[in-house]
Parts: structure tokens; C-alpha cells; sequence
């Protein structure tokens, strides 16, 4: 346990050094590069919560993840052109401001995974990967053909939007805007676990006949997981588009479900760290290997099979070397 | 056969961009002396990659031909997806610090670098799409089309069914913005009435639904806005449903890169283009015999294209300092170079002014490719320079 | 809509869904027998189409490319399995998803290299080109029947082989228990690479049927993967009687919504926006009956309880 705590503590403190250093350097990409996987690793903590504590796999957090971008879109591009979004019955306005669309992704993407967890739930195993997947792909279709914010065009946003106090569009403000949340997330993440509600949620995915012999609603649990879950990663789309100052279906895709899970395989399944260090691993190594070759994916491919065969429990297992501890 | 080909191919490749990037080095050159680094980026793995690999031969065989080694290209791969593209124009504007943009296969990954690119005060030249917001109230001085402004392609078809006699086409193409703009641009130009109209999932591969709709219908033609797979898709299987509907399409869907995949489907078949290979100008010669000898293959539209845009921008080198944004935009404005299009000129919104053929697909030896049959329109403009307030 | 173009969009939807069966077939079998969810399924759909390709390019048959189809995927597919998919059957789920996407990537950009970036050429064959006339006046493309020969084929088939040989008799056991098949002194590691080459073979030789009528190109694999999973999970995974059920009921609705839907739509609103609304739908319309079936049933169709 020991060690582990000193591996989060090391990536921590490479995500506050290695963009400070970039920044002072002079070096925007870095920081930009940061923030991405920064941002990525938000969205990981999330589905980590379903997936590593719960032992629910959901193959559609990309639909969380889209609704968060949409709901950053939508209300800065009615901000942008002064319309208001609604109204009738009652006026209804965009924002720019950044506290409130956050707000706004939180509960609709919370909302959204209460739909879908309270349907998928009902299933298990690989029916629910796959139940899962396909509410994020009818989003998906429904986000190309729906033609009033852009269709598969996406919206573009000009300026950045705006925290109180701070200037957005300085990358490392803004890098420091996703870090904050990362921490604040990581937080949360880290007192749920450790809540009686957590070790029902760890229980019931190691043995569910036992926890409910004792009382325990396993649905209610893993559904109050579930919305969690996907209010974080609605969380970390929000500040995805933000950083693109661009949303498209593409962030409803099943790749983004599939590369979301990856972090959390990558870095260690159910450690509090292991997406942020996928995360930060996999936009590196996207990074290096793309400038290597134009067939760079294989290469990618060859390193991500080897961690699954060689490395079980991901990186921080490997180095951790001990199995994720379940009590607290 | 192919594998050869395709050898054959990055063998090339790895020689142009080792000639691009060996340019870096300070020496002295002809024209203005100001020194241009230009970011490339385009799409390089995956399904598309057809595409951004022709845009990137065209771009870098003019390159590397004009032996002027005040140029820099920095390559990027966009893998299509809008994201990765934004990521990218922010490194290669934020670190690599390039003065001009271009490469961009896509209209949803161009609406997404595009306006950010221009409203940094950089220069984006789009080598290939060409959305309606960028080109009507959304236009900016920065921002320049080599290619065509989305609907072109779609009004000359409309024409050209005008001309042929058409009078109910059948319409389909996949339900996405651009689809509808193709649709929209056909009903245009044409003066029947479509006798269907069909929006098809994007990425689907079986038209066998559509195909019985057209038989079962009363048109009298085929339009159809179906790009990259899908088009190759469709046209096979139109072909062995024993319709003999002519069909017309855009030249998306007849390019030389995926002829040679639809084959004999497509003999025959009536498509729309602002440039082919046949077009008498020695500029267009000299390209075509090049890139042939360069890469092992004929040149498509899209290589066409990334040669033009290379060549704008040597240019307007030749005049002007780039650091000096104002005079730069004027001699990009002038378009003083050989297009292999012919006479090449832009409009009040930076959108080429030109004339959009219509070819025919035909075979030449073993190679499916195109001749020009007839002009569909002369010097035309798109209709959104008209809301340009430049 | 008059009856015959119905009666020939529910041809269209049957072919549609027994394509769909031979790459749910594998899929389905796979899993089964060892409990491996194989995402790189999409991949030997992929290998066997590039492989009929480059064979029907050099010889100019296209039923030595079928074989060849069926060859390469079989063997690209014995090596996966010896080389890296048996250290994956212990594993859980997770492990198997990001396992089997590695190999994705791989494929697809070893493919890419070696066959180039453009689409390839492969065409129906001259004896099978062109339509015939169906009892009843209905003009139907004789190619797309003899998919549906082939798919109906290959089910009766692999039906027998599992209800009625010595092999499928070991697969029926190998998905009941595992251990008990090893303690029988059946060697299991040699019946796993039989059955997921199989498989494979069979996503290959769907893969070459179906390119002859598509476009032969990288990706082509992804699309019609996530369909193969929506079958076998409306189906109940492992079942290959359900993997055909839900094959052809996904066939059915995909076809037969897409070409309703915009005409449904378009009898209470106006025109535009119905094929709009109508098409929108439509293609979320499988995901919709995969949902609305996993709520009444949550293990599918026919599904193990």
C-alpha cells in the first residue's frame, strides 16, 4: 500500500512540475499536451468508480463524456450569438461561464446515466458491455442527423470560456482550472471508496449473495455508482470541448468508450491513480510514436497488448506489485 | 500488384519529405527571402488515408520541384478525427509556430481548425473542403480555398442533368451536413423534380433498401453524394441490380484513387470536376507526367489540389514576406501562379472562380480513369460570396 | 409502398441479417466455448476480404478467393489464437476488450501497409452477375440470393457439426464445463484453436462475400463488428441458434426501418423533415431493439439464465 501511495504521489507531483517547467520554457503544446491528459484522466477517474470498484463495464461512458462537450457547446454557442436557448415556457439563456456549464454538464450527464444505469443494470456480464455501448451509439447517430447544432460538422467555439477571476485562454490558467478538478475528483473518488456506500459497492462486486444477505440494495448501490460515474466523466467533457472550443459526435463514438477504458486498463483496474497514469501514458506515448512512423498504431497496438499479457494490473500493479487492496 | 504499388509508393515518399525537411537549413534563396513554414495537416492512417496521402503527394512533389528552400513543411496525421486535428493545429501553431495552416481532408475537421487558426492571425489555405460557413458570413481574410466551396461540384451535376434532359432524379446521399448540402446544391442547378430523395445512414455499406426504391420509383436518373467506401459500395451493387438509370455523381466518388476498386461499375457513369488529368496546359502536363514518374500511380483530384495549393503559396512567396501579413494576402489574392486547372482566380470570399467539368468515366488500357466530355459550368462562384463582406 | 418492393425489401433485410450471421456465427462460437469476447473478430472479416482480393487480382477466380479468403483468416487466426489469445481465456472481460482492440490496431495498419491506402478491387463473378426474375415479377439480384444460399448453408452446417459430431460434441461440453472436457482426456487446448480458426475462417469467407458487393478497404471490419455483437447479444451469447434469430431479426429491422421510418414519418409532417427524422431513427433503430430486448430478457433471446 505503501508503495502505491508513493507512485500517486509522484505522478502528482509530474503533473504540477512537468507543465510548470513547460510553461516557463515556453513551451504552450506541453502544457496543451498536459491538459489533455489531464482532462482524460477526469474521465477515467469517473468510469473507474463503475468499473474498478463496481465491476460494472460500461462500454458507453463516451455517451457521458459527449453530453458534458454538448452541454458546453450549446450553451456558450447561444452565449456567442446572444439567443436564448428557450422561451417558452420561461426564458432560458447560453452562458459562457465556465461554473455554470460545468454545473449543467454534472446534472444532465447524471441524469442521462440514471436512464441508462437504471435499464442496464437489470442485465450483467457482457450483456451490460454491450447494453451500454448501445445507448452511446444511439446518441452517437443521433448527434450526426440531428441538425441543429451542427450535425457531424460539430460547433466551434471562439473564445474559451470564462472562470471568474482567471484568463481561460492562457493554457497553463487553464491547465491549472482541469488539475484543481482532477484533484477535487480524485478526492471524492477516494472518500467514496472508503464510505460504507464504497465497500458495498467493492463488495457486491466481489460477492454480491453476501452483501445482500446483509440488507444492502445491490441495484440501488451500483446505480448511485453508476450516476456518479457518469456526472465525473460528463465533468471531464465539458472541459474537453472547452479545451478544443470544439464538440462533435465524435466524443459520442465507441472509440472514446474504448480509449476511456484503456487508461484505466493501462494504468491499473480500480486503483485511485491507475487512470491518471493511463492517461498521462497513453497521450505520451500518442505523441512520440506518431512523430516515429506513419504506421504508428502498430506500434501502439504491440505496447498496449504487452502491458495486458505482461503487466497485470496494469503499471502501477506492476509497480506496486500487490494486488489492489479492498480495504480502504 | 498492388503491394508493389503501394511499396513503390512510400519508397518515393520517404525521399519528398526528406527533401521538405532538409529546407530548414538558413540559405539563401530567390523571390523575397522571407522564410515560410507551413503545418500540413491531413488524414494518413485509417480509412481515408487515400485521400490525405494524395493531398500530401500533390503538396510536397510542387515542393519539392520548386527547389525553393525557403519552405518548411511539418506533417502531421489528423487520423479524421476533429479532436486530434485541433490538438495538432495547436501545436503547430503554439510550438512549431507555422505561418500557414492547410492539408484538411474534411469539412468537420476543417470547420474545427480552420476559424481557430485564422482568428490567431494565421493563414489557413484549405486544399480540399470547403464548407458554406466559411465561405459566406463566416469568410475571413486569412481564409483561402484552393479547392471548391462544398456545393460547386453538386450545381455543376444539377446543370449537367438540366442539359441531359433529365427530369425527375432520384437523389440520395448520407444523412450528415455535407449531405444535405450536396442535395441542396444539385436541386439548385437542376430544373426537374427529384422523384426521391433519401438520407442514408453515414458508414453504411449495403444500399440494397435504396437500390429497390430507385427501381421501384419513376426517375429517370441516379444522383448520388456518396464519398470514400460508401460510393464504392453503392456503385457495385447499383450495377449488379440491372438498373440502367444513368447515374451522375460528384468527382468524389469517380476519383483515380478509388477507380480502380469500383472498376467496370463505373464505366460510363457521368461525374462532375474542376480539374482531370486530360486538361490541355502545360502546367497540368508537366503535373501529371511528374507525379507519375514521383509515385508509380496517376494523380487524383485531390493530388491535384494539394499541387495547387503548394504552388499558390510558392507564389505569393515570391512577392511578399509573410511576416508581413497584409501584402502576403495580397499576392495569395492574385493566385499569380500555374494552376493545372487552367485559368485559376478567387472571388470577393477567397473561393475559386472556375469552371467545373463534366467527365466521363472511361478505360484506358488496364486503368479506369476519366475524360472530359463537356463543360457543366463557365467561371462559376459560389452562391454564399454573396453574404461575404469582403 | 405496393407489396412486391416490400416483399423485396424483406429479401434485402434476409440477405442483410444472414451476412450478418456468419460473422455473428464466430462470434457467438467463441465466446461460448471460451468465454473470450474477441473484438479483433472485425479484423479477420477484413483479412479474408484483402485476401480474396489479392487473389482474385492475380488469378482472376473468385472461388479460388472465397478459398482463399477461408485460408488466410483460418490460419491468421490459428496463429492469433496459439500466440497470444490463449493467455487471454483466464482473463477477465477488460482484459479480453483491450487484448483483442491491440490487435485491431495492428491488423488494421499491417494491412494498410501492406496493401496501400486505397480501396481494392473485387467483383461479382460473371456466372452470378445480374438479377433474376423471382416468382411473382420480383427482380432480385442473383448474387445476393446466393448469399443467402451460403448463409442458410453454413447455419445448417454448423448445426450439425454441433448436434451431431464427435467435435461438437466436445464444443456442447467445453461450454458446460470446462474442467470436466479436460478430465475426459480431450486435449482442449488443440479444440480451442480448431474452434476459434473456425471462427475466423468464417468471418473471412463473410468478409470476401460481402466485399464483392462493398468496398474493399481498411476499417472496413468495425462497422459491421458492433453489428455482429448486437446480434449475438439480442440472440443470447453463445447460442448459435440465437446468433441466426437475431442476426435476421437485426437484418429485418435495419432494412425494412430505414426504407419505412421516412414514410411512416412523412404521412404527418412534411416531406423534408420527415426523410430527416425518418432516416435519424432509423439508424438508431437496432440499438433500440437491442435495448428494448436486453430489458424483457436480459440474456437475450435465447439465452443461458
Amino acid at each position: 500500500m505503501l508503495r502505491e501511495r508513493y507512485i500517486n504521489l509522484i505522478v502528482l507531483a509530474l503533473l504540477l512540475v512537468v507543465p510548470a517547467h513547460a510553461y516557463v520554457t515556453g513551451e504552450p503544446f506541453t502544457v496543451t499536451l498536459a491538459t489533455r491528459a489531464v482532462i482524460f484522466a477526469l474521465a477515467g477517474v469517473g468510469l473507474n468508480l463503475a468499473l474498478g470498484q463496481g465491476g460494472l463495464v460500461s462500454f458507453g461512458h463516451a455517451a457521458y463524456f459527449g453530453v458534458g462537450g454538448y452541454v458546453m457547446g450549446i450553451l456558450a454557442s447561444h452565449a456567442q450569438n446572444y439567443e436564448p436557448i428557450l422561451q417558452v415556457p420561461f426564458l432560458i439563456e447560453g452562458t459562457n461561464a465556465m461554473p455554470v456549464i460545468w454545473l449543467v454538464a454534472i446534472v444532465m450527464s447524471a441524469l442521462l446515466a440514471l436512464l441508462v444505469g437504471a435499464l442496464s443494470l437489470r442485465t450483467s456480464g457482457v450483456y451490460f458491455i454491450m447494453v451500454t455501448l448501445a445507448f452511446g451509439q444511439m446518441l452517437y447517430y443521433f448527434t450526426i442527423s440531428w441538425p441543429a447544432y451542427g450535425g457531424e460538422d460539430g460547433l466551434s467555439i471562439y473564445v474559451r470560456n470564462q472562470f471568474p477571476g482567471l484568463n481561460t485562454l492562457d493554457p497553463i490558467q487553464f491547465y491549472g482550472i482541469c488539475f484543481v478538478l482532477l484533484c477535487a475528483a480524485l478526492f471524492l473518488v477516494d472518500r467514496i471508496n472508503k464510505s460504507p456506500f464504497g465497500l458495498a459497492l467493492n463488495g457486491a462486486h466481489q460477492n454480491e449473495e453476501r452483501v445482500q444477505t446483509v440488507g444492502i440494495n445491490v441495484y440501488r448501490v451500483r446505480l448511485v455508482a453508476f450516476v456518479i460515474s457518469g456526472a465525473i466523466t460528463g465533468l471531464a467533457g465539458a472541459l474537453f470541448a472547452d479545451l478544443n472550443r470544439f464538440v462533435s459526435p465524435t466524443m459520442f463514438s465507441w472509440q472514446i468508450s474504448g480509449e476511456i477504458m484503456i487508461f484505466i486498463i493501462l494504468g491499473g483496474v480500480g486503483r485511485l491513480f491507475g487512470p491518471v497514469l493511463g492517461a498521462a501514458l497513453y497521450i505520451l506515448l500518442e505523441h512520440f510514436l506518431g512523430g516515429l512512423s506513419e504506421y504508428w498504431f502498430i506500434y501502439l497496438g504491440a505496447i498496449l497488448l504487452g502491458v495486458v499479457l505482461f503487466a497485470k494490473g496494469g503499471i502501477i500493479g506492476k509497480l506496486a506489485k500487490r494486488e489492489v487492496s479492498h480495504d480502504g | 500488384m498492388i503491394s508493389t504499388k503501394a511499396k513503390l509508393t512510400l519508397k518515393a515518399l520517404g525521399t519528398v519529405t526528406a527533401v521538405a525537411l532538409a529546407m530548414a537549413s538558413p540559405t539563401l534563396a530567390d523571390g523575397h527571402g522571407g522564410k515560410v513554414k507551413v503545418g500540413l495537416i491531413t488524414t494518413l492512417t485509417g480509412g481515408g488515408a487515400g485521400l490525405g496521402v494524395d493531398i500530401r503527394d500533390g503538396f510536397m512533389l510542387a515542393i519539392g520541384q520548386s527547389g525553393n528552400e525557403n519552405i518548411e513543411v511539418v506533417i502531421e496525421d489528423d487520423q479524421r478525427k476533429p479532436d486530434v486535428a485541433v490538438q495538432l493545429a495547436d501545436k503547430m501553431i503554439q510550438s512549431e509556430k507555422v505561418d500557414i495552416m492547410t492539408g484538411i481532408v474534411w469539412s468537420n475537421l476543417a470547420m474545427a481548425v480552420a476559424p481557430a487558426t485564422t482568428a490567431q492571425g494565421k493563414f489557413y489555405i484549405s486544399a480540399n473542403a470547403g464548407p458554406a460557413q466559411l465561405a459566406g458570413k463566416g469568410c475571413h481574410e486569412n481564409y483561402f480555398n484552393v479547392a471548391w466551396q462544398n456545393d460547386n461540384l453538386h450545381e455543376a451535376a444539377g446543370a449537367y442533368a438540366t442539359q441531359a434532359g433529365y427530369k425527375n432524379s432520384f437523389i440520395l446521399a448520407p444523412n450528415y451536413p455535407a449531405g444535405k448540402d450536396a442535395l441542396t446544391g444539385y436541386k439548385r442547378m437542376f430544373e426537374g423534380t427529384p422523384s426521391g430523395e433519401l438520407y442514408t445512414k453515414l458508414g453504411q455499406t449495403d444500399y440494397a433498401a435504396e437500390i429497390a426504391q430507385i427501381r421501384a420509383s419513376d426517375a429517370d436518373s441516379v444522383y448520388f453524394f456518396l464519398p470514400g467506401g460508401m460510393g464504392i459500395s453503392f456503385l457495385k451493387q447499383y450495377a449488379d441490380s440491372g438498373i440502367d438509370l444513368p447515374v451522375v455523381g460528384p468527382a468524389f466518388s469517380f476519383d483515380q484513387g478509388i477507380l480502380q476498386a469500383v472498376g467496370e461499375a463505373a464505366l460510363g457513369v457521368k461525374n462532375t470536376s474542376q480539374w482531370n488529368k486530360d486538361l490541355d496546359n502545360a502546367a497540368n502536363k508537366a503535373f501529371v507526367e511528374t507525379f507519375q514518374a514521383e509515385f508509380g500511380r496517376l494523380p487524383s483530384l485531390y493530388a491535384s489540389q494539394g499541387f495547387d495549393t503548394a504552388n499558390l503559396i510558392l507564389s505569393a512567396m515570391a512577392k511578399a514576406d509573410v511576416k508581413d501579413a497584409d501584402a502576403f494576402r495580397a499576392a495569395l489574392k492574385e493566385a499569380d501562379f500555374e494552376s493545372v486547372r487552367g485559368d485559376f482566380k478567387f472571388g470577393n470570399n477567397h473561393h475559386p472562380i472556375q469552371n467545373i467539368y463534366v467527365r466521363e468515366v472511361i478505360k484506358e488500357g488496364d486503368v479506369y480513369t476519366n475524360k472530359i466530355i463537356s463543360t457543366g459550368l463557365t467561371a462559376h462562384q459560389d452562391v454564399y460570396a454573396a453574404e461575404c463582406k469582403m | 409502398m405496393n407489396t412486391l418492393l416490400l416483399i423485396e425489401q424483406i429479401l434485402n433485410g434476409l440477405q442483410f441479417g444472414v451476412m450478418l450471421f456468419l460473422m455473428a456465427a464466430g462470434l457467438t462460437l467463441i465466446f461460448g466455448v471460451m468465454g473470450l469476447i474477441n473484438l479483433a473478430h472485425g479484423s479477420l472479416y477484413m483479412i479474408g476480404a484483402f485476401a480474396a482480393a489479392a487473389v482474385a487480382g492475380w488469378t482472376g477466380n473468385f472461388f479460388l478467393a472465397l478459398i482463399a479468403s477461408l485460408v488466410a483468416a483460418a490460419i491468421v487466426g490459428a496463429l492469433v489464437e496459439l500466440t497470444i489469445i490463449r493467455r487471454l481465456y483466464a482473463r477477465d472481460h477488460l482484459e479480453q476488450v483491450l487484448a483483442t482492440f491491440a490487435l485491431i490496431l495492428i491488423f488494421s495498419e499491417a494491412t494498410r501497409w501492406i496493401f496501400g491506402s486505397f480501396p481494392l478491387f473485387l467483383n461479382v463473378p460473371e456466372v452470378l452477375k445480374g438479377s433474376i426474375t423471382l416468382p411473382g415479377g420480383i427482380q432480385y439480384s442473383l448474387y445476393r440470393l446466393t448469399i443467402i444460399g451460403i448463409g442458410l448453408a453454413v447455419a445448417v452446417g454448423l448445426f450439425l457439426l454441433i448436434s451431431k459430431t464427435r467435435v461438437g460434441m466436445r464444443i456442447r461440453a467445453g461450454e458446460n464445463d470446462r474442467e470436466m472436457i479436460a478430465a475426459l482426456g480431450v486435449d482442449i487446448s488443440v479444440l480451442y484453436t480448431m474452434v476459434f480458426a473456425l471462427g475466423a475462417a468464417l468471418a473471412g469467407l463473410s468478409g470476401a462475400l460481402v466485399g464483392a458487393i462493398q468496398s474493399v478497404e481498411v476499417g472496413m471490419g468495425e462497422p459491421v463488428l458492433i453489428l455482429a455483437f448486437v446480434v449475438i447479444v439480442i440472440g443470447g451469447i453463445g447460442s448459435i441458434k440465437g446468433a441466426f434469430a437475431g442476426a435476421i431479426l437485426v437484418g429485418l429491422t435495419d432494412t425494412l426501418g430505414r426504407t419505412m421510418l421516412p414514410l411512416v414519418f412523412g404521412s404527418f409532417m412534411e416531406a423534408s423533415a420527415a426523410t430527416t427524422v425518418g432516416s435519424a431513427l432509423a439508424s438508431m433503430l437496432i440499438y433500440i431493439l437491442m435495448a428494448g430486448v436486453l430489458l424483457f430478457k436480459p440474456t437475450g433471446l435465447f439465452g443461458a439464465t
